[in-house]
């Protein structure tokens, strides 16, 4: 695959993906360039999560294209380790290791997935931990953390695998309001260091302020996208208006 | 104070003629009660290690995406769970004893089986508690969150390093209390090799008071009470396992 960074670095073509009877994604088209911050918003149900979960293949797709990089992520001879060192993803619940401390939630992927000496990981670890704003929590167990802390730690150990692509899946929506602010610091951290990322969230003062695209779906297809400049104060579609006017 | 001991068991035969602990004072029947204390002590440490692999292989294969694999794991627990163990045991001995190449024996010319009879008693109640094993490590599985896979998966791990690294330690901790039952109930079951004449405690018991039988309240005595002393053992030492395994802040600590 000859990827240029003039092409999209993910690029989805008309995505469907059923759970059994139901259609979740009907038809889905969206081109991410590197470097951008794509923010995606919608009702409950709409298959916001289930298309991030698609490009980095947790869920399988019943049809159409995910390209990351130009590789196909739904072609069965693909190596999902290949994919998933490029794709980095952030869960709402946070998902950490609770056996296993904080530093050795980052370090474990490195070190025990890509095989890197264990004293340069740690090295990087200890530096993302700082980057994430938490030094000193290095050996605090998972459930020995808030919820924002966590979710950071759960950011730095996503990083820790150096992604080209960073997916959050609704990352504030458990967390307490007074940690939210801290995760979502982070974020545009990142964003500002220009790393790509696809935030499916609710937090639209954020989106406004990072995105540079936002995607509006409904019932599993794109109604409408464009800038917050113009996607927030003239939406066309009656579907967006509404939603909008429920939101802000 | 040996001397002490043996006159004092004496003296007890003598004024409560059924309370002969002649194992005391004879030497001989003493080593006997001591080989098959010996032969009991390696049973359980062989059975419960051997039972504890055999769970987690079999739970991993459960999870084998070929369905071949995980029908062969569910048959293998529907008939060493559903099936006596004394039954499991004379079946493996004699049956399976019976097809089992010889070697030639350290004397030179007799032809001995490859697999003893102690052998076939380690082999046959291990995997009859390791059908049971795999269920209650099967069960520690399913309580590990899906969600917390899918972490493992999206940071590249393979089933097998997920599994090693993530699964399995926390499945432990959560499968320890009905593991501990289970190795409990086997550590007894280690007496059931009497019936393929392995010289474990039981059947040196029954040889002391088949010979003595005055000393049978005496033996039985002496079987209760070293049972009750291996299965403490047993339990204390999972017991400080469980607590050194706890994780702060998870669960109950």
């Amino acid at each position: 695959m000859n990827w240029t960074e003039t092409e999209p670095i993910i690029s989805i073509k008309d995505l469907h993906k059923s759970f059994g009877s139901l259609e979740v994604l009907k038809g889905i088209s969206m081109d991410v360039m590197k470097g951008e911050v794509v923010c995606v918003i919608g009702p409950s149900g709409s298959g916001k999560s289930t298309l991030i979960r698609c490009i980095n293949a947790l869920n399988d797709i019943n049809s159409g294209s995910i390209k990351v990089e130009g590789q196909e992520v739904h072609d069965p001879k693909l190596n999902k380790l290949e994919l998933r060192k490029k794709v980095g993803m952030v869960f709402q619940q946070y998902n950490l290791f609770p056996h296993r401390t904080a530093l050795q939630n980052i370090m474990m992927a490195p070190v025990k997935v890509l095989k890197q000496n264990p004293e340069d990981v740690r090295e990087r670890a200890i530096n993302l931990m700082t980057r994430v704003n938490l030094t000193g929590k290095e050996d605090s167990y998972p459930g020995e953390l808030s919820g924002g802390q966590q979710q950071r730690v759960a950011i730095a150990r996503s990083l820790a695998m150096n992604p080209r692509v960073m997916l959050f899946d609704e990352v504030t929506a458990a967390l307490d309001p007074e940690t939210v602010k801290d995760v979502l610091i982070t974020i545009k951290d990142l964003a500002e260091d220009g790393m790509t990322c696809i935030l499916v969230t609710h937090e639209m003062g954020f989106a406004r302020e990072v995105a540079d695209c936002i995607y509006f779906t409904d019932r599993g297809i794109i109604v409408e996208y464009g800038p917050p400049s113009t996607f927030f104060s003239d939406a066309k579609d009656p579907r967006t208006k509404e939603f909008l006017s429920q939101i802000l | 104070m040996i001397e002490t001991i043996t006159s004092f068991f004496l003296q007890l035969a003598d004024d409560y003629p059924r309370w002969n602990f002649i194992f005391f004072y004879d030497s001989f029947q003493w080593w006997r009660l001591v080989g098959g204390l010996k032969m009991t002590i390696l049973l359980s440490i062989a059975c419960v290690l051997l039972s504890v692999v055999i769970g987690i292989v079999g739970a991993w294969l459960q999870g084998s995406p070929r369905r071949w694999v995980r029908l062969l794991v569910q048959g293998y627990i529907q008939f060493f769970r559903n099936t006596p163990p004394f039954v499991q045991l004379l079946f493996f001995y004699f049956a399976l004893g019976q097809i089992t190449p010889t070697i030639t024996g350290p004397d030179g010319w007799t032809e001995v089986p490859l697999i003893s009879n102690v052998g076939w008693a380690i082999i046959s109640l291990s995997f009859f508690a390791g059908s049971f094993n795999v269920e209650i490590f099967r069960a520690g599985i399913e309580a590990v969150p899906e969600s917390t896979r899918e972490a493992a998966d999206s940071l590249g791990f393979s089933r097998f390093q997920s599994y090693v690294e993530l699964v399995m330690p926390l499945a432990f901790r959560v499968s320890l209390p009905a593991l501990n039952n289970n190795l409990v109930n086997l550590i007894k079951t280690t007496t059931q090799a009497i019936g393929i004449a392995v010289p474990e405690l039981l059947y040196e018991c029954v040889g002391i008071w088949n010979d003595y039988p005055s000393a049978l309240y005496p033996t039985m005595t002496v079987l209760f009470f070293v049972f009750i002393i291996l299965v403490g053992i047993l339990v204390a030492g999972m017991h400080k396992w469980e607590k050194s395994m706890q994780i702060p802040g998870y669960g109950a600590s």
